[in-house]
């Protein structure tokens, strides 16, 4: 390359993203035969002769997984396709035992919907061009020597629905945050677990650049293997930089499947014999058509909860929180749930919130836990709220009094009882003590007179030794000033002069 | 519509059937005659017939999302050509 970085070549590219989505239904058995969905069963022991593809089965439809796809596509704000059917894709792969995947062609359940991400500040909609139901194939596992491959067929046959989106994503960040907006409304959906790690979801991404301006797309690659929303990300940051340098030096970017490569965060050509594939779909003959009447669409559509994006902008607009915090509460649907039943308990939902985004979800993340087993419940926790507001403890001790609440169940007053931690705000029981103190520090007081008022809080310091922490730190300060007055400085300016 | 040799060898490596170029030769012609006899249907009028994708009238054969006995592990493996007795074995197939 000739004088220009690949980072200065990188600006004058356009980046253009379009993701495929494959999420698991969360239905308790297969899509067209009665065998469970369960994950972590021993290989092959969730078979039947229909998912293994015997000669002579027939398919059934689960009514379940119709149900998670149209809330899902409804969710996804699709059209939906009230008629439709399914279709064959044939090919063969030793994890597909029929020699064809019944899934959805020309008629998917869902079409033409969108979901909302915010880039920078910004509300920005990406288009979903459909969302279709298929099933899972088989789990392949390759012999390290090469010699063989295994095959565990308990997949084979679980409910998926495939998001395509259209390729308006612009950045690797905005396909990361498009995951997990997708991730979040299918959570909220109960749609699906949406555990990456177990494969119940799954995702491909197709990029490509074009100089800004130029309408046509330019050529793109298909990346796959990427287990985590970082790799997506980082997959396609590296696959942005390596089709720049391409371009820039006057190459051309070959139409490709790349694998990312965790170990060295790269992508590497799959080279696969690329002959354009093939699939002969055809409408499945196994199947009757798929019918979804107004009634049921109505009632699917009444269940849908309130979405992740709706949420976060009423805890905006109706409890005032600042917008970090509706993000960070809302982006789980349980976290979410946990801190509305925390404000239904009365607490204030500024504090509720700097609850259960500190020390809440910092247990629980040091726990590993999920919310719904947090061992504080939001009653308890708004109780524990209400203590520091009546002034029986301060904030620093109901952080103590968190972590045992945590450790023991308890509520905040057993606790608070139990570990004697009583904040001492009665004034009469306070004076005798911070008589003391000015009494046996008089060089405090002096400082604090002559100007240094950095002493006062050594003798509030001394006040709350004497009590062991239990005293109100704001009622010592006002005993000790009450006491002591202003410092003689002059510099009692400050307050608003008189009129 | 007329079926080349070179669609028959095509259909036959998608299929995975061992073709010959001999036996391609003569598949051709018939299937041309038998792809040729099904398209006299296409002079039938069909203004305002909605397409066919099934020949059942009948839709919504659903079952409800319920767990029923899978097969035993063993009679499961017992039609595979060979297995490690838990997952099936095949020859390597490496993506990539």
């Amino acid at each position: 390359m000739s004088g220009v970085s690949v980072s200065e070549a990188r600006a004058s590219y356009e980046t253009v993203i379009g993701l495929e989505v494959h999420v698991e239904l969360k239905t308790r058995s297969k899509i067209f035969c009665g065998c469970s969905t369960s994950f972590g069963a021993p290989p092959n022991t969730n078979v039947c002769p229909v998912c293994l593809g015997h000669p002579g089965t027939l398919p059934v439809l689960n009514e379940g997984a119709v149900e998670l796809a149209l809330r899902a596509a409804l969710a996804l704000n699709c059209r939906i396709n009230q008629d439709c059917k399914f279709d064959r894709k044939n090919y063969f792969y030793p994890d597909l035992p029929k020699g064809y995947q019944i899934s959805q062609y020309d008629q998917p359940i869902g079409e033409d919907g969108y979901v909302e991400i915010e880039v920078g500040g910004e509300r920005k909609r990406i288009g979903i061009v459909r969302v279709h139901l298929e099933e899972d194939a088989g789990k392949s596992m390759h012999a390290p020597d090469g010699s063989h491959t295994l095959v565990d067929y308990n997949r084979t046959g679980v409910p998926l629905i495939e998001i395509v989106s259209k390729p308006d994503i612009r950045s690797p960040e905005e396909a990361r945050l498009y995951l997990e907006a997708i991730k979040s409304i299918m959570e909220y959906c109960d749609v699906s677990d949406c555990r990456m790690e177990e494969g119940s979801l799954r995702c491909d991404a197709n990029i490509s650049l074009r100089p800004f301006g130029q309408r046509e797309f330019g050529q793109k690659t298909e990346l796959k293997n990427m287990n985590s929303f970082r790799n997506v990300q980082r997959a396609l940051e590296y696959e942005a930089e390596r089709q720049t340098a391409v371009l820039s030096a006057g190459g051309v970017v070959e139409q490709e499947t790349r694998r990312f490569d965790e170990a060295t965060q790269t992508t590497v050509s799959m080279r696969s014999k690329e002959e354009a594939h093939d699939y002969r779909y055809f409408p499945e003959p196994d199947l009757v058509r798929l019918h979804i009447s107004d009634e049921w669409l109505e009632r699917v559509r009444g269940s849908l909860p309130e979405l992740p994006l709706a949420k976060r902008d009423r805890y905006v607009a109706e409890l005032g929180l600042p917008p970090y915090d509706a993000g960070v509460l809302t982006a789980d649907r349980g976290v979410a749930e946990y801190f509305e039943a925390v404000v239904a308990c009365g607490a204030d939902p500024k504090t509720a919130s700097n609850w259960v985004m500190g020390d809440v979800l910092a247990s629980l993340k040091a726990t590993g836990e999920r919310i719904q087993a947090c061992p504080v419940s939001p009653a308890n926790l708004a109780g524990l709220m209400k203590q520091v507001e009546a002034g029986r403890i301060s904030i620093k001790q109901a952080r103590d009094v968190f972590k045992i609440m945590w450790d023991t169940g308890k509520d905040a007053e057993t606790v608070i009882r139990e570990q004697g931690m009583e904040q001492i705000s009665d004034e009469g029981m306070l004076a005798a003590i911070v008589d003391e103190v000015i009494a046996n520090n008089p060089k405090s007081v002096e400082d604090y007179r002559s100007g240094k008022t950095k002493a006062l809080a050594a003798l509030v310091g001394q006040t709350m030794k004497a009590t062991k922490g239990k005293a109100n730190p704001a009622v010592v300060n006002k005993l000790i000033l009450e006491r002591i007055g202003s410092p003689d400085s002059g510099a009692s300016g400050g307050g608003p002069a008189d009129a | 519509m007329r079926i080349t040799e070179e669609t028959v060898q095509n259909v036959a490596r998608l299929a995975r059937l061992a073709v010959g170029r001999e036996e391609a030769a003569r598949l051709a012609p018939q299937l041309s005659d038998i792809i040729g006899y099904a398209e006299q249907l296409q002079q039938v009028d069909l203004e305002g017939v909605e397409p066919t994708s099934h020949p059942l009238s009948r839709y919504n054969a659903l079952r409800p999302d319920e767990v029923r006995p899978c097969l035993d592990r063993e009679a499961a493996l017992a039609n595979a050509p060979d297995s490690d007795g838990e997952q099936v074995r095949v020859p390597a197939v490496l993506e990539g």
